[in-house]
């Protein structure tokens, strides 16, 4: 299953267009999903995201995407679920120190990251350390109501 | 070296503006002097006089000391404990602490106490993992990583708050520190990691093992065209290899350190393979000491700790300066 990882960070540039799409679609939505109530939603979209972004990125369903900033490869594969990596341990052949069958989460991470592009709002971003509390919500529906509330 | 004004031989110093640490460690790299590190092993013992006692091969030979935590994966005296220790006797040291073993919770307590303890450097790392130890049923933690923790400590210095938020009355004053991996893939992304880490908060940084001068070269070219080596100090690491075996089994068996054929083929063809581990060494130093932006060596010398003197006063690397140490 890993060939499907593989090949959505060497289409990063598309898909984290049709991410961000996604995004702002929902951002439009939000005071329907609002009126609806996002907590009552939030299993539905969970198990949405879990079926799609489980397939296309082996998504460990973190409930705190980083996708469209760490070049379309989840990060939470990594077996120290690094948010920043790489580490130092990677292989010669660029694969991981712990599971040498997998390439290195965030060398798959790097390749994408340079089909998007702008580095500064990408991979060099400090992504946050995880919140454990967010595991199996929905990270869609955090997004849009970050986005929301930056907006006011 | 002693400073003029240290309170008492081997005490913390007072923080000159522009500091952050009340170490001899910042000091002596922000007065532009060519430093040395060393790692020591912590041993497998309960006993202090263990500890001492490999502290003091490195008298007079080395400005700051750092103490491994959990290195490999491996149990052993724990970083917190080794500092406690040595730093009761004056020594500068960095305290490792490793993103495997702890979560933020434990680590920023850690730090709290580290520096109540005289600690004036910490260094972060993602850490090894539990795979390649003694442990490897063990449950890694990784809660954190080596940036979100350089960041985490950094806020608990200069803004004075846990990650939490809540307050830190008296803010731990600390110099930060972390690894770089110059000969690991992606190496096209290794400088801008660099880079990341230096936003995170890095001040120092110790590298991997050196045994490919040219690749060190190129990667501290590209860390000067991205003007990092203004921002953050950095000390190569190094270190003895013992025999071309040795090497040989390093290269299969421990994560992230490259040993080139020919640096093993030269250990294989000496008459005196551990002298040749040493001169190798020794060669790498006057390497490194060359190349601009290096601001010291970190030396690794595991279970070969009694040869750091030798490899100290043939490089000459120190100058005229002998680092403090106590009794002197």
């Amino acid at each position: 299953m890993k060939r499907v990882r593989y090949w959505s960070a060497n289409n990063a540039r598309w898909l984290r267009r049709v991410y961000q799409g996604l995004e702002s679609g929902l951002v439009a939505l939000h005071p329907l999903l609002n009126r609806l109530g996002y907590q009552r939603l939030d299993r539905g979209f969970a198990a949405i995201e879990k079926v799609i972004k489980g397939f296309l990125f082996d998504s460990q369903s973190c409930g705190q995407c980083t996708l469209g900033e760490t070049g379309m490869a989840c990060p939470m594969n990594c077996p120290k679920t690094l948010r920043n990596g790489p580490c130092g341990g990677v292989r010669s052949n660029g694969n991981c120190e712990v599971d040498p069958n997998m390439v290195c989460v965030w060398v798959t991470s790097w390749e994408g990251s340079k089909l998007v592009g702008n580095l500064e709002s990408t991979i060099q971003v400090i992504q946050a350390p995880v919140d454990v509390r967010l595991k199996g919500t929905s990270a869609w529906l955090h997004a849009v109501r970050k986005r929301v509330r930056a907006r006011l | 070296m002693t400073f003029d004004d240290e309170p008492l031989a081997g005490e913390n110093l007072p923080i000159l503006p522009g500091h952050d640490s009340p170490g001899r460690f910042e000091r002596v790299l922000r007065a532009g002097h060519f430093a040395v590190t060393a790692e020591i092993a912590p041993p497998d013992s309960a006993d202090p006089q263990e500890v001492f006692d490999r502290a003091a091969l490195f008298d007079g030979y080395v400005d700051a000391i750092n103490a491994t935590d959990g290195s490999g994966a491996n149990c052993h005296m724990s970083s917190v404990g080794m500092c406690a220790l040595l730093t009761r006797r004056g020594y500068s040291m960095i305290m490792q602490i490793s993103c495997r073993d702890k979560n933020r919770i434990a680590m920023q307590g850690d730090v709290l106490g580290a520096s109540a303890m005289g600690v004036s450097n910490i260094l972060c790392l993602t850490g090894d993992g539990v795979q390649s130890g003694d442990h490897p049923e063990a449950k890694p933690v990784f809660d954190m990583d080596c940036m979100t923790s350089l960041q985490m400590l950094k806020g608990m210095r200069d803004d004075g708050q846990f990650l939490s938020g809540r307050k830190i009355t008296s803010p731990p004053q600390v110099f930060l520190g972390a690894a770089a991996n110059p000969f690991a893939p992606p190496f096209d992304y290794r400088p801008l990691r660099l880079a990341k880490k230096v936003a995170a908060g890095a001040q120092f940084i110790q590298t991997q093992y050196c045994f490919d001068i040219d690749m060190l070269k190129t990667y501290m070219a590209k860390v000067r065209d991205l003007g990092l080596h203004e921002k953050v100090f950095i000390l190569p690491g190094v270190g003895p290899l013992a025999s071309a075996k040795s090497a040989e089994w390093i290269r299969k068996n421990v994560a992230g350190v490259h040993i080139p054929d020919a640096i093993i083929k030269r250990l294989a063809g000496a008459q005196d393979q551990k002298q040749e581990g040493v001169n190798i060494c020794i060669h790498m130093i006057n390497e490194i000491r060359e190349i601009e932006g290096a601001s010291g060596v970190h030396i690794m010398a595991y279970r070969q700790e009694e040869r750091i003197a030798e490899i100290v006063e043939k490089t000459q690397v120190l100058g005229s300066r002998t680092p403090w140490h106590p009794q002197r």
